[in-house]
């Protein structure tokens, strides 16, 4: 095969003493970015553009390779052991990976997470090498009518992390949406619920509110309980994966990697609603849905794999057609022009030796992420023998210095305290804070595909199940909406949640129940 | 290029770049002293703006011009917030990116800072906007899209990028001088050149508005068709498609781009910061960026640039109120 034959000597360029030294520096700045809340692998690239002009190509881009996954993948690391996601993309690691950390089993969440990572970004690589243009050519086909059906069907996972009271899950969605409103409305250049504050007609940022609400949120809430009872330390020393461990992650890390590359390939498909879609999946998938909101394995597995995929899944119009759908693959654009080349059809032809190279820089990059972390999981999870008050500040301070940096205007500082505050009066009176940031990103993804898709056909309605996409995607967010329910009414009226979520499941329920889930030292330390 | 001790200054330079990550972005810099100089760039890392400014970053430091620039993102609002900030700020060494959007984002923000409230520098480039239609289309040259457009102006949806921008602006000057309302366009803004692409290769919209940075491989390469480009003559990366004027409309319109500093400053330091920008401007280091980017030269510096930005005003203004977007 004349591919694997160009991706060998990809790797062979690829592979100086040099090279690898560039690779790790990347490797370990992007892990740093990705591990502080808000400053993200975008401003990373971009500060370190200035690099291209004195490196060669291949060098410039395994180092930038390296800042790419390992932001994706540093973002993690926090939303696991603290709570605090530093990307939105890492939110839904967040919900199982940091119950597992506070039942003591945040070496085996750091580990899926790790090892899912890597397993997603090599397979996603690969694919990236090998079917880039047919992936691309079905990718152009998505209408806004299909965006609009996704964001359909994710707002329909949305269900899943709705929490015990759907009420006070859908009330959070709905402050989520409302946030999503703020701004300059995309179709017609007009303010909405900006205030007069020039600063917010551009909208509230995503990753501010991320940050805001999980990790001032959080920070406030345990400073609020600290008083009440001796703290606890975590204990981190339950081990490793264990082989069941493994047993349960490998179907979701191929799920994820299912979901995240095609999704990361469409021009406008972003990182985050391939996570939401994954932990649905998994919690609906799960042979253990008793433990889903305790610390369930498959739902840091799965979400990990799928922002990984998806990372490598952006990179197929970029390379394909130039066409840039995140921010940090705008700069990676800009690095590739510095250099005189002009990503698009024609890349392959003329510039195909560069781009086997950054293909193999990528799979060496992931690689070294996997060398750098795995040993390394130990150390982070030590993290959490920090005293409390002094692990809470620190976030704190990076949180404030990461929401500051993107700016430098003080104003996203009293947005995030504003949030923060809220965020902890959710916490304290048990309003789940995922459908806040989910609904943020979702609403205008669907707002705007809709009125798109509206506005092309000059206000047709049809157009939206127009294409076999969205009425396939359509007719699955029915089917996983009102199947439930249809289920309930059949088989008889339930009592608890738990049993519903078991639904069809039931016969497993008792087997695997090994893990600790520690459910009841949750939370209230 | 081998490794050398320049690679590894880079490296050191990259790594205290980081730090200044950290919000300490001013410089204590003595009065007149510009081998230091700041840049901002009033949009996101990866847009038009913060990609010129990081040429011109790029070019500066290698044509020895000044020893250190620093180019930093405020984003926000079209760029008025960065604009708010700079008729704030007392720093001579200070330079600001923006260009033709942000003459109609003044507008369509309401901002409280005019561009009239600082001081013009330089215009440093232009680039050229394409009009182009997906591969199926039955229409081949400008006039016979637009004898279509003009008998459907709804049914007839034109992409381009966000709300306000140049792309806009040039489909409602087109549409003017076709006889169109500018009102009936229907203009589906997407963030970017690169969205709007999608939706062209795909098929699903009747034409496109972008720069040739953003549709020119594809015109190259025959995905798309090149109707017309909107500068005065053709452009050199497609140098197949005529102007918009040669296809018998009097629209000419290109996407500039330039340089502003803060209200106040003395005619001294006024000068040499125009005197800075036109020693990047005269490198042959330039010379190749501009090639490189397909950007045409269209320096002008000081009062020269100011009358033309006075100009731009009142025409932007004028497009912008008959589609509605600004009252």
């Amino acid at each position: 095969m004349g591919a694997l034959g160009d991706l060998a000597n990809g790797f062979a360029d690829a592979l100086t003493p040099i090279n690898l030294l560039w690779a790790l520096l990347g490797v370990l700045l992007g892990t740093a970015v990705g591990v502080l809340p808000g400053i993200g692998p975008a401003m990373t690239v971009a500060l370190l553009l200035p690099v291209t002009y004195v490196l060669e190509p291949t060098s410039a881009f395994i180092m930038f390779a390296g800042i790419y996954y390992g932001g994706m993948y540093g973002g993690s690391t926090t939303s696991i052991l603290l709570n605090t996601p530093g990307e939105s993309s890492s939110i839904m690691t967040a919900l199982e990976g940091n119950k597992m950390a506070k039942a003591g089993r945040g070496s085996a969440a750091l580990a899926t997470a790790a090892i899912g990572s890597f397993v997603a970004g090599t397979i996603a690589t690969l694919l990236l090498a090998l079917v880039a243009p047919t992936v691309v050519d079905l990718a152009i086909g998505i209408t806004a009518a299909d965006y609009f059906a996704l964001a359909v069907l994710a707002f329909v996972a949305v269900a899943t992390v709705l929490g015990s009271s759907p009420l006070r899950g859908l009330a959070s969605l709905c402050i989520g949406l409302y946030l999503g409103l703020v701004g300059t409305d995309v179709l017609t250049g007009q303010e909405r619920f900006t205030l007069g504050v020039p600063q917010l007609s551009d909208g509230v940022d995503v990753v501010v509110v991320a940050v805001a609400l999980f990790a001032v949120g959080e920070c406030l809430y345990v400073a609020s309980r600290l008083r009440r009872g001796s703290v606890q330390v975590l204990d981190a020393s339950a081990g490793w994966l264990t082989r069941q461990d493994l047993r349960r992650s490998w179907k979701p890390w191929l799920r994820g990697t299912a979901l995240g590359f095609p999704l990361g390939a469409l021009p406008a498909g972003g990182a985050e609603i391939p996570t939401f879609l994954s932990y649905a999946a998994e919690r609906k998938l799960t042979k253990h849905p008793e433990e889903f909101g305790k610390g369930a394995i498959e739902g840091v597995a799965g979400p990990e794999a799928a922002n990984n995929a998806s990372a490598a899944g952006v990179l197929v119009p970029l390379l394909t057609l130039g066409l840039p759908t995140s921010a940090t693959a705008a700069i990676i654009l800009a690095a590739f022009q510095g250099y005189g080349i002009q990503p698009g059809p024609t890349l392959l032809t003329t510039e195909g030796p560069l781009v086997w190279t950054l293909i193999a820089s990528l799979l060496i990059g992931n690689f070294m992420l996997l060398v750098l972390n795995l040993p390394l999981v130990g150390v982070w999870v030590k993290l959490l023998r920090i005293p409390r008050p002094y692990l809470y500040a620190g976030i704190l301070m990076f949180a404030s210095l990461g929401s500051f940096a993107v700016n430098a205007d003080p104003l996203d500082l009293v947005i995030l305290l504003v949030i923060g505050l809220l965020g902890f009066l959710m916490r304290r009176y048990g309003w789940p804070v995922a459908p806040a940031v989910i609904g943020l990103i979702l609403g205008p993804i669907a707002e705007t595909n809709l009125r798109r898709a509206l506005a092309i056909s000059d206000g047709d309605l049809s157009v939206l199940v127009d294409t076999w996409f969205s009425r396939i995607v359509l007719a699955l967010a029915f089917l996983a909406l009102f199947g439930p329910i249809v289920l309930r009414l059949v088989k008889g009226p339930r009592s608890t949640p738990e049993q519903l979520q078991a639904d069809g499941h039931l016969e497993h329920r008792d087997r695997d129940d090994a893990v600790p889930t520690g459910a009841d030292r949750e939370d209230r330390s | 290029m081998e490794l050398s001790r320049r690679s590894f200054l880079a490296g050191a330079v990259a790594l205290p770049s980081l730090a200044a990550l950290a919000g300490c972005a001013g410089t204590v810099v003595q009065p007149g002293d510009l081998s230091r100089l700041r840049m901002m760039v009033p949009a996101s890392p990866g847009g038009g703006w913060d990609t010129t400014a990081r040429t011109l970053q790029r070019v500066i430091q290698q044509a020895g011009v000044a020893r250190n620039v620093q180019v930093f993102n405020v984003e926000g609002a079209g760029g008025t917030i960065g604009l708010g900030q700079l008729a704030r700020e007392d720093d001579d060494a200070l330079l600001m990116m923006m260009g033709l959007v942000m003459v109609g984002a003044v507008d369509t923000n309401d901002s409280s800072t005019r561009l009239t409230d600082v001081t013009p520098i330089a215009q440093l480039i232009a680039e050229t906007e394409l009009i182009v239609v997906p591969a199926e289309s039955p229409h081949d040259d400008l006039a016979s899209f637009v004898e279509a457009w003009a008998a459907d102006p709804r049914g007839t949806p034109i992409a381009g990028g966000s709300a306000g921008g140049t792309d806009q602006i040039l489909a409602g000057l087109l549409a003017e001088a076709a006889g169109i309302d500018p009102v009936q366009v229907n203009y589906i803004p997407y963030s970017g050149g690169g969205e709007s692409l999608a939706a062209l290769l795909g098929n699903q919209v009747a034409a496109g508005i972008s720069g040739t940075a953003d549709y020119g491989e594809q015109v190259t390469s025959g995905t798309l068709k090149g109707l017309a480009v909107s500068t005065a003559e053709r452009s050199g990366q497609v140098p197949d498609v005529p102007t918009i004027v040669e296809s018998g409309f009097d629209v000419e319109v290109t996407n500039w781009r330039g340089l502003m500093a803060r209200p106040g400053m003395s005619d001294d330091a006024r000068e040499n910061l125009i005197a800075l920008v036109q020693d990047a401007h005269d490198s042959d280091e330039w010379a190749e960026a501009l090639d490189n980017n397909g950007w045409l030269d269209t320096f002008q510096t000081g009062d020269e640039y100011g009358d033309f930005l006075a100009e731009e005003e009142i025409r932007v203004r004028q497009i912008l109120t008959e589609i509605g977007l600004i009252p």
